[in-house]
């Protein structure tokens, strides 16, 4: 089996564009969210979101290859230059080797609306021009870096509900560590337009309290009100050892487990402590770790009463009594659902490099399942070994990532 | 509508929504070969010809149809 190591990250985030910025904010525990008041002119129960920058790529890419991408697939360009840079792997190295593509993405609602509006009042289809079918497919962000880069190796989409980036990185580490790809530009991308999250809020899942947006997400705390949608996108770089060494690469760490499991349980929106801990035990049991080898989980908790219940109970299951510190960065980023699991592996990466964890923002008062848990409140400077990720979605898919200090 | 109308209209649209270099439409100009207009282009050029004129192009007509000049022609035939 080959081993797998991270040689490059790129981010785009609404606390930060880049991973300076986005280590500044993990530090001060300086929250994303804010107010888009067309939400509720719209409709919705909760003008609340994560506030994104709008990436300009007018004079980085050509107009063809431009007219494809879909506000994630924007995102996902952006986060994606910054980890080809980070992994020093530039047009030549590209058009010399075969490099894989593989992002998590759930949906692309806007340009699906868009077209149908227009089908509704022209009922003519030649009236759609041609950049609506390639912004309105799940695989937008895949098909669009895969030409963009001109990509060689695998290329597809994980659509997987909030596991979905989550589950594109541990794919991925399984197709280097079988010695299938040297090399794979993987990670999450979610779009942030007030179409893509109306069916979301009709569920009555999202905080209210658009009085103290900064307030509104917190995971964990017994006076949450619900989740903050929230999107951008994450990019990693995964990559064979000897590959990289070959190359003279960086290596930021190695990827050491994924596990996954379904629920199997009746209840679409239902977590569930066993599935988690069924994914969790399957990455520790994947990297050859035990509970007492994790620093540091971050917690898929969404700031929901029930997804945050069943994650603090199957946490607890697993890790009662040992020195894993948790925090859901969450808590400032808000829900980034598609993007998540790869933005939660890389926010993880920047603690492990800068030797904090950073803060579970807003838990004033634990609830009754998280009050047993080793909850980070503030900013904890520790040395930071081991990462356990969790990432769980509608439909019971769960993921787990296990990422580890590189050693020879 | 005359036809420097119709040619600033058209140059209009060629520089704002297909980013095309202001100083590579000409009257003899190529359509495809000295501006770049590939044929996903032209899907989209139909939408923003209905868009800035009122009808829509048919394939068949464009036959033939290959430079900046031409090009202004068929949209003048078109619409007067």
């Amino acid at each position: 089996m080959k081993r797998v190591v991270i040689t490059g990250m790129g981010i785009w985030s609404c606390i930060g564009t880049d991973i300076d910025e986005v280590r500044e904010s993990l530090l001060e525990g300086k929250s994303g969210i804010g107010i888009e008041e067309e939400r509720l002119g719209y409709g919705y129960q909760s003008a609340l979101t994560g506030i994104v920058r709008k990436p300009v790529l007018k004079g980085l890419i050509d107009r063809h290859l431009r007219r494809g991408l879909s506000e994630e697939a924007e995102y996902a360009f952006m986060a994606s230059a910054q980890a080809f840079k980070m992994a020093d792997i530039d047009e030549k190295y590209l058009e010399d080797h075969e490099v894989g593509c593989i992002f998590g993405n759930d949906s692309s609602a806007k340009p699906v609306i868009e077209a149908a509006r227009i089908m509704d009042e022209k009922h003519d289809t030649e009236l759609l021009g041609q950049s609506f079918i390639f912004q309105a497919m799940n695989s937008t962000v895949t098909m669009n870096l895969s030409t963009i880069y001109r990509l060689k190796g695998v290329n597809f989409t994980v659509s997987a509900a909030c596991a979905s980036g989550s589950h594109s990185i541990g794919l991925a580490y399984m197709l280097i560590r079988n010695g299938l790809q040297d090399v794979v530009l993987c990670g999450g991308a979610q779009e942030t337009n007030f179409y893509s999250m109306a069916s979301f809020d009709a569920l009555g899942a999202f905080s209210k309290n658009m009085q103290e947006p900064a307030k509104a997400s917190r995971p964990f705390d017994r006076n949450r009100d619900g989740l903050v949608p929230s999107g951008g996108a994450a990019a990693l770089i995964l990559e064979d050892y000897d590959h990289a060494v070959a190359r003279g690469a960086n290596v930021i760490a190695e990827v050491t487990g994924y596990g996954f499991s379904s629920n199997g349980t009746p209840v679409i929106s239902q977590p569930s402590d066993e599935g988690c801990v069924r994914a969790m035990a399957r990455a520790m049991k994947d990297a050859g770790m035990t509970p007492d080898d994790i620093d540091y989980i971050n917690a898929h908790a969404t700031s929901t009463r029930q997804g945050d219940m069943f994650e603090a109970m199957a946490i607890d299951k697993l890790f009662h009594g040992k020195h894993a510190l948790i925090s859901s960065t969450k808590s400032m980023t808000g829900h980034e659902c598609w993007m998540a699991g790869a933005s939660e592996l890389v926010y993880s990466l920047i603690m492990m490099q800068n030797d904090f964890v950073a803060p579970n923002i807003n838990l004033d008062e634990p609830d009754e399942y998280s009050a047993c848990l080793n909850i980070a409140r503030q900013t904890v400077h520790t040395e930071v070994n081991a990462v356990l990720s969790n990432s769980f979605g509608f439909g019971g898919t769960n993921s787990a990532l296990i990422i580890k200090k590189f050693r020879q | 509508m005359d036809r420097m109308e119709i040619e600033k209209k058209v140059r209009d649209f060629l520089v704002e929504e297909l980013e095309i270099d202001e100083d590579k439409i000409f009257p003899e100009a190529k359509l495809k070969d000295d501006m770049g207009i590939d044929s996903l282009d032209f899907v989209d050029i139909v939408v923003i010809v209905e868009r800035n004129f009122g009808f829509k192009i048919k394939a068949e007509e464009m036959a033939g149809v290959d430079t900046f000049s031409k090009f202004c022609d068929y949209i003048e035939s078109k619409v007067n």
